[in-house]
């Protein structure tokens, strides 16, 4: 009997192992496999039949006995018939879930190498159009044009040009990268290899956050049994070390070089000095992983999907306090509210949906009122958003949203690479004013307990290991009080002005979008939900209209 | 450690781009990255101490002091947030008697903050020495606070 359940590190959580470890104890034959991405089945277990794959979650490992005679009340049919699945255009994630990541035998079947051996009868220019001519714009975040990007690197001179590929996916939210590089690696692998035939490159770097050992142990596996594939091209994982500002492209590139991840100043740009001070191609997963479709099926048949100047699909993130997580790859163009509502099921809590954040921790928080909001990149920039590398995280209505709005500040402080002064210390100061208005506030809305005031604990042996200390009570907390209240008008209404003018220097004064784009999240936060912010609702709210980038 | 260092550099390179994977390996053998093996590793890719104190400092993952004997590494992140991850992060405190980002005074286990396990749809999520833990609630730390003591 043959049994495939997934690998991914989220099943893994879920208790994957066991149920995988029951199944070959029972006699079966188990086949590992990634996720096929709604996590309320999984663990989830697919048995082999005459019928096709039947599939059965959440299962436990006690549950062994009822799947095998197929009495168990979880049972799913073919998982790929369920509404989560029947809905999606699995461009991107067509393998994900199916077949053993690390198979060269099941890739090759399933259509890979396709978009490679197409790729290696065009010259690289042609292949330069045909991404182009796709729409293809990265998915990491700022939504630039792969194909021009490409250009760039192909017209450079020629020398040493490296392929980077960008899996430090540090968005709360997100987790589609995790997936591929766990689900399908080759498939990143096709599309670097592609990226390599079209600009010249000779050699890649795969950058992964340590926060995925699962992901780096595959990639490593996929790289060593594809090595002979993809030759003279040559591949190579880099672990991060937990810094979320080494997402930033530049900061990426100083990091794999061995120096501390600060943000380049551009000019000059990757494309023309980049890694080592060669011309580089640096895209996110999703995006390179785009590209083996757009060769093997066509440039238009990607094109075709879209909306506006959003093209083809995007594997998106639903996450949080949501009842159907997971991945769900479709067109641009569904709305916000037909994510959250019709496919994301509302609530795990059963709560009314208060926010959503959509875009990772500088995304802006949007209430249902903006549900109407189509899933592209202009619209979210001109609601003062953006979709980032669409993870939407979902809330009830016991969210506190001043809460978060220190938290984005607080994030921004413990991330900053130190170079400008608005992101270093403006993040600071803002987690202090954001304190002074919740102290000011009158009935704080929230369940969660918020810090107190101005206390501070006092220093001393007797503090480590106190559980009521917080972890940023140490020299960060000194450092947040070190000016005194008592010279400072506290009111609601001068710390609201004064984090208001706080977030434009940070916006206008930031090298990079993790100083710039902070005041997204803070500045929604404000403006969709000011009562939590001890100020009266505003009926007549416009948002605002400033775009992102 | 100097004939660990060595030993690496001898089988992948002594360039300056082999300081992370350096670190990170030095930190696997010996659990944190010592000051003392700071001019060593110095001296082995051929950069000033300040040059690699710059870079261990900056990054949250190495330690320049031993953790304690289980490390939980709890996500502080939005969407754990949004699944009630503050209330466990107090409860994991109060439970391992441990406060957020120190280990603990017998040195039996660290409690440490990570922003993401990409497991966003089915948080609270923590590491566990590695071990990826999902939905995590009163009862998991309890599991979590029995392995500690083993
Ligand atoms: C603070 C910060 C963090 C970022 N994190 C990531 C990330 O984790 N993954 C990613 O692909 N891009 C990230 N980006 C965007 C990259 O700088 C860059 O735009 C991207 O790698 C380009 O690839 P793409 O064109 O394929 O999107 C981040 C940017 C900033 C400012
Ligand atoms: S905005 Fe912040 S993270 Fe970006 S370069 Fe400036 S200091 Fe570094
Ligand atoms: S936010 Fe906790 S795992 Fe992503």
């Amino acid at each position: 009997m043959k049994i495939y359940v997934s690998r991914d590190m989220a099943s893994v959580a879920l208790g994957a192992d066991d149920v995988a470890k029951a199944f070959a104890d029972a006699g079966c034959e188990v086949i590992r496999t990634g996720s096929r991405g709604l996590f309320s089945i999984e663990p989830l277990v697919e048995m082999e039949t005459a019928d096709g794959r039947i599939g059965y979650g959440p299962v436990g490992p006690w549950d062994v006995a009822a799947v095998l005679d197929g009495s168990h009340p979880n049972r799913l049919g073919a998982v790929d018939q369920l509404s989560f699945f029947a809905g999606q255009q699995r461009f991107t994630f067509a393998r994900c879930g199916v077949i053993d990541p690390v198979s060269l035998t099941d890739y090759a079947a399933q259509d890979g190498w396709k978009g490679l051996d197409a790729a290696r009868t065009m010259t690289p220019q042609a292949v330069v159009d045909a991404v182009k001519v796709s729409g293809l714009r990265g998915r990491g975040g700022a939504g630039f044009p792969t194909g021009i990007k490409w250009q760039t690197v192909l017209d450079a001179p020629t020398g040493d040009k490296y392929i980077v590929c960008n899996a430090d996916e540090g968005d709360s939210g997100t987790f589609a990268d995790r997936m591929l590089m766990e689900g399908d690696p080759y498939c990143l692998i096709e599309g670097m290899a592609i990226a390599a035939h079209a600009v010249g490159g000779t050699q890649g770097y795969i950058y992964i956050r340590s926060e995925y050992p699962f992901a780096i142990y595959t990639m490593r596996l996929a790289i060593e049994r594809s090595a002979h594939l993809i030759a003279p091209f040559t591949l190579e994982v880099r672990e991060g070390a937990g810094a979320y500002v080494c997402g930033e492209e530049t900061a990426l590139l100083d990091s794999i070089e061995g120096k501390r991840g600060q943000v380049r100043a551009k000019p000059p740009l990757p494309a023309l000095k980049g890694l080592f001070g060669q011309p580089t191609v640096i895209n996110n997963v999703l995006s390179l992983a785009a590209v083996p479709f757009i060769l093997a099926e066509g440039a238009e048949a990607y094109a075709a999907v879209g909306f506006g100047r959003s093209r083809g699909t995007m594997p998106v993130q639903l996450a949080g306090n949501v009842r159907y997580g997971g991945l769900y790859e479709i067109g641009f163009g569904i709305t916000l509210g037909e994510l959250v509502n019709d496919i994301g099921g509302g609530t795990a809590s059963g709560r009314p949906v208060r926010a959503v954040q959509v875009g990772g921790p500088l995304g802006a928080y949007f209430p249902p009122s903006m549900f109407h909001l189509p899933f592209d990149y202009e619209s979210f920039a001109a609601a003062g958003g953006l979709i980032g590398h669409a993870g939407i995280t979902v809330f009830d209505d016991s969210v506190d949203m001043a809460h978060m709005a220190r938290f984005a500040m607080e994030f921004c402080a413990a991330e900053s690479c130190g170079k400008c002064t608005p992101c270093r210390i403006g993040s600071t100061r803002g987690v202090e004013i954001v304190d002074r208005i919740m102290a000011a506030r009158p009935t704080p809305p929230s369940v969660m307990p918020a810090k107190a005031g101005i206390s501070l604990p006092e220093g001393g042996a007797e503090e480590k290991g106190d559980p009521s200390v917080r972890w940023d009570d140490g020299v960060l907390g000194k450092a947040l009080y070190s000016r005194s209240p008592a010279r400072i008008d506290t009111s609601i209404d001068a710390q609201t002005t004064l984090l208001r003018n706080l977030c434009d220097t940070m916006k206008y004064g930031s090298l990079c979008a993790l100083g710039g784009f902070t005041p997204y999240p803070v500045l929604s936060a404000l403006d969709y939900f000011p009562e939590d912010f001890g100020a009266s609702p505003s009926p007549n709210f416009a948002p605002l209209k400033e775009a992102a980038e | 450690m100097e004939e660990f260092i060595e030993g690496w550099t001898a089988r992948h390179g002594a360039t300056r781009d082999q300081l992370l994977p350096l670190l990170h390996a030095v930190q696997e053998e010996a659990g944190y990255v010592q000051d003392a093996v700071v001019p060593v590793i110095a001296r082995a890719l051929n950069l000033s101490r300040a040059d690699v104190h710059g870079v261990v400092t900056f990054y949250h993952d190495f330690r320049r002091t031993p953790a304690g004997r289980h490390v939980v590494k709890l996500c502080r992140a939005e969407s754990c947030q949004a699944r009630g991850g503050a209330a466990i992060e107090a409860a994991a405190a109060q439970r391992l008697g441990v406060a957020m980002g120190e280990t603990r005074g017998d040195g039996a286990v660290s409690l440490e903050p990570v922003y993401c396990l990409g497991l966003c749809a089915v948080g609270p999520n923590a590491l566990v020495d590695g071990r990826p833990m999902a939905r995590i609630d009163a009862a998991a730390l309890d599991r979590i606070a029995a392995e500690v003591a083993a």
